[in-house]
This record gives structure tokens, sequence and C-alpha cells, in this order.
């Protein structure tokens, strides 16, 4: 077999395996949420369809895919069937450059996790989330509806503000590492995970990526008692099914980062083959506090929402910038070896 | 500030309590309450300790009825005694606040804790004279409006355990 042939099966393999498993992974986070947040409330969730309601998103499915497609007489049709899989496609093709195992050696072929190891990592995911936006807007805006629209306005206001402050929390990672490249970052953590050396980065990021993912402090494109259901209002059937399993894998996209930037990684106790188990725990860890976070929190009010992003986020995120990087020119802190 | 992140973190461990907690759902199909024996459900016309009909007919249950769900027709037996010719409640529309119950003074009109009998045919609701009779004086055993009530079906006229003979119009005693 060439060389050439070679890689693109592997590249092939790990595109097909990382859409199966971000797909289901994504049906089982609803899932997952749904029984989390019912415990918490003293219910038991969906537990009817297969053991345990274990089934469940395999019936949600079947109900998304039946259901009719309806296009409202104000939509405009193409922006309006564009936007679910601007979202949708946005969310899994940051998954793309996440280093979620360590390096595995295939037939000769030293294989890292990512499907592609991307020199300018930090940069891809940043814009990707800032086109995941365009999603929203346009949903709102294509679906001629007043809630979408107030739904739309709201997220890409949230998401643009937020997007400063999640940004400026990487920075002491990238400072610390002094590469854009993920599998870089992870390398350098080998020793301690950056929330170490830069925990208020590490909170900061949190908060700004559950603003970023629209969960529930930070919820008010899709308002429920104020919006309907925001800027996917109009949609029904796979499309909205699109908006709604975006939402997920974006969750559990934005928990692999947090565990990329601040928590190391894939590195952990034990021999190597357990990388994966340790960056699917961590993760997991993070998109349970999450669903913890929305079991808890109530919505805030959207003046508070711009007041606590661009007031106390961004700020923070500034002077944790200079900290971080004052600390780290006096200790001559640099991941890694 | 403190005050803020005291309140965040009282909050956060409230709901991680809570998740350790046993659901208080009850798993219904499989796993049913026992229901106390006062609960608004199926309603039943009783009958009395001596196997007769406790109703009366009087129409106060369908006077009192909120949606107009009960209706009957009266009519009198040669001992004078008084009976629903037919009688019917319209399951379909009744809500059962249970107050036809509290209206009957015959205890006849009661309600049980049978709460599953839905229908696949709405008609299938309405429930007729004989499907509402059942042989059972209900939560009030030993009570029979005839022997109290100064009517002479059971016994004849005053003879009854708490009732005096009747007053002689005629006479010169009090």
């Amino acid at each position: 077999m060439s060389e050439s042939l070679i890689i693109f099966i592997i590249i092939f393999v790990k595109l097909s395996l990382i859409l199966g498993i971000t797909l289901t992974l994504a049906a089982y986070m609803v899932l997952a949420e749904r029984k989390i947040l019912a415990r918490m409330q003293a219910r038991y969730g969906p537990n009817r369809v297969g053991p345990y309601g274990l089934l469940q998103p395999l019936a949600d499915l079947i109900k998304l895919v039946s259901k009719e497609d309806i296009l409202p007489a104000e939509a405009d049709k193409t922006i309006y069937h564009i936007a679910p899989v601007i979202v949708a496609g946005t969310v899994l093709l940051t998954f793309s450059v996440v280093p979620f195992g360590g390096p595995v050696s295939v037939m000769g072929h030293v294989v890292k996790a990512p499907v592609i190891d991307l020199n300018v990592g930090v940069l891809f995911i940043l814009a990707l989330s800032s086109l995941g936006v365009y999603g929203v807007a346009l949903a709102g805006w294509s679906s001629g509806s007043k809630y979408s629209l107030l739904g739309g306005i709201r997220g890409s206001a949230q998401m643009i503000s937020y997007e400063l402050a999640m940004g400026l929390s990487i920075v002491p990672v990238v400072m610390l590492t002094g590469s854009f490249n993920l599998s870089d970052i992870v390398a350098a953590q080998s020793t301690a995970p950056f929330i170490v050396y830069s925990p208020l980065g590490f909170l900061v990021f949190l908060i700004s990526v559950a603003a970023e993912s629209k969960r529930i402090p930070f919820d008010l494109p899709e308002a429920e008692n104020e919006l309907v259901a925001g800027y996917h209002t109009e949609y029904s059937g796979m499309r909205f099914g699109l908006f709604f399993v975006g939402e997920y894998i974006n969750i559990i996209v934005l928990s692999a980062l947090a565990v990329t930037f601040f928590l190391g990684g894939w590195h952990g106790p034990g021999p190597a083959w357990l990388s994966l188990f340790w960056f699917f725990f961590k993760a997991a860890f993070i998109a349970f506090f999450f669903i913890w976070t929305r079991a808890t929190l109530p919505r805030f009010r959207y003046d508070q929402l711009m007041a606590f992003g661009w007031k106390l986020l961004v700020p923070l995120a500034l002077a944790n910038v200079i900290i971080t990087g004052a600390l780290a020119l006096t200790f001559g802190w640099r991941g890694g070896a | 500030m403190t005050e803020f992140i005291v309140g965040l973190i009282d909050a956060f461990s409230v709901t991680l309590r809570q998740m350790f907690r046993r659901p208080a759902t009850v798993q219904y199909p499989e796993e049913k309450r026992t229901l106390p024996p006062r609960y608004k459900a199926r309603i039943t016309l009783t009958r009395d300790p001596d196997g007769g009909e406790r109703c009366v007919a009087c129409y106060l249950c369908s006077a009192v009825c909120p949606v107009s769900c009960i209706s009957m027709e009266s009519a009198e037996g040669p001992d004078g005694r008084r009976y629903a010719k037919w009688f019917r409640i319209n399951f379909s529309r009744c809500i059962f606040c249970g107050m036809c119950e509290e209206a009957c003074p015959t205890l006849a009109i009661q309600l049980t804790p049978d709460y599953e009998f839905c229908k696949y045919d709405v008609l299938d609701l309405c429930y007729e004279k004989e499907d509402l009779l059942i042989n059972s004086e209900g939560k009030y055993e030993g009570y029979n409006f005839y022997r109290h009530a100064g009517v002479g079906v059971v016994n004849p006229k005053g003879k009854n355990d708490d009732e005096y003979r009747p007053v002689d119009l005629k006479g010169n005693m009090p």
C-alpha cells in the first residue's frame, strides 16, 4: 500500500469515528442531562424506553425525523435552510482539532488523536465559534417571526460579548505554551495542568463557555418564558434536531476544550492507553458541571448578562493575562519539560 | 461579593445533595398508591343494610352538580318509597368534585377510590343506574334512610326506633 493511501485511510477512519462518537455522545448527553436534572429535582427522568431509558435518544431521533418539516410563510427559504447546518457544522468541525488521546502508532505511522494537527488550532476554534453565531443570527432573522428575531439578536450579542472573554482567558494558556497548536498545549501540561498556573483563566473560560453554549444562567437566546424558544421557534423536525444536537455537541466540544486548555488534556496517571479514558472522564465532569449549573442557577436578566460579561469577565480576563504573564516572566514558567 | 460566593456554593451543594435523594415519583402502572377511602373517583349508588336502594331520587345531586352530569327520573313505589326510574351519570363530564355526595340526604351516592375506568368510546362513559348500583353500603354502614324518615315504608309510620308516635291532631293531649 502506498504511503498516501494509508494516510487517507487513517484520516477517514478518524473522521468517521469522531463523527459517530460525537453524535452518539451528544444524543446520550441529552439523556444524561434529563436524567441528572430529574434526580436533582427528585424525579426519575426518562426510564420507559429500554433499560433505564437508555433507548430514549433513539426514540427521540425517530420522532424528530418523522415530524413534519414546516417552512413558515414569512421565512427566507434559503437562509432558513442553511442556518441549522451552520450551527451543527461549525460545532462538529471544532472537534477536528481536539486532541482527545495520546499519539498511537499504527502500521509504522504515529497517529495523533486530532483529525488535523493544526498549528493555529486555537485560532481555528475561535473562528469557528464566531461562525456559529451566524447560524443563530440567520436562523432568528430568516424565520420571519418576532420571537425568533429577538432570540437571534440576543444570541449573537451574547455570543460576541462572551467570545471576547473566552479568547482572553485562553491567552495565558498560549503564553505558557508558546504555541497555538492544541497538541502542543496538551504536551505542555504533562507536568502540571494550566489550571494551577491560571485558575482565574479557567474560571473565566468556564463561565464564558457556558454563555457560548447558551447554557442556563445565560440561556437568554432561547428563554422559554419570554421568547417561546428563541431563534429556533419556527423550526421543526430534524432542522430543529440539528440545532438541538448542535447545542449538545457544543457542550461536549467546549468541555473537551476546557479539558485541553486547563485540565491537562489526556494526561493522567496510569498507562498510555488510559489517556482516552482520562480525557473522557475530565470532559464528562465538566459537562456534568454544566448540567449541575442548570439545576441550580436561575436565568440572568439581559442587562445583567451584558454587565456581567463586559464589566466583570472581560476586565478579569485582561487582569489575568497581565498577572499570569508577570508571574510567568518572574518565575520562568514554561509549560512542559 | 462574599455573600454572592457563599450563596453560589450553598445553591450548588443543595442541588448536589438532592441528587442522592430517592425520587418522590410513584412509578404508576407498576406501583400504585393505596388511596384513602374517601378518595374521590368513580361514583356509585349504594344500598342500605336491608339490600334496598338508598337513592330516593330527590334530584339534589343533579341540582348541585356544577357540570350537570347527573340526570334521573323519579318514581314512587306502591308503599310510598321513592326511587329513580332511571339514573345516569355522564363520566365524560364529571369533574369528581364530590358535591353530589355532600348533597345526598340518604348517603346513596358515594365516590370510591376506583379511578381506573378509561374507555375507548365516550358513550361508554355514560353510566346507567345498573352500572352505578353496587351491592355495598359504601362508607356508611347500617344506615337506612327509611328507618329514620317518618315515612311508613320499612315500619309503619311512627314505629321507627328514633321516632315519636305521630301527633294526634284531633286529641287534646300535648
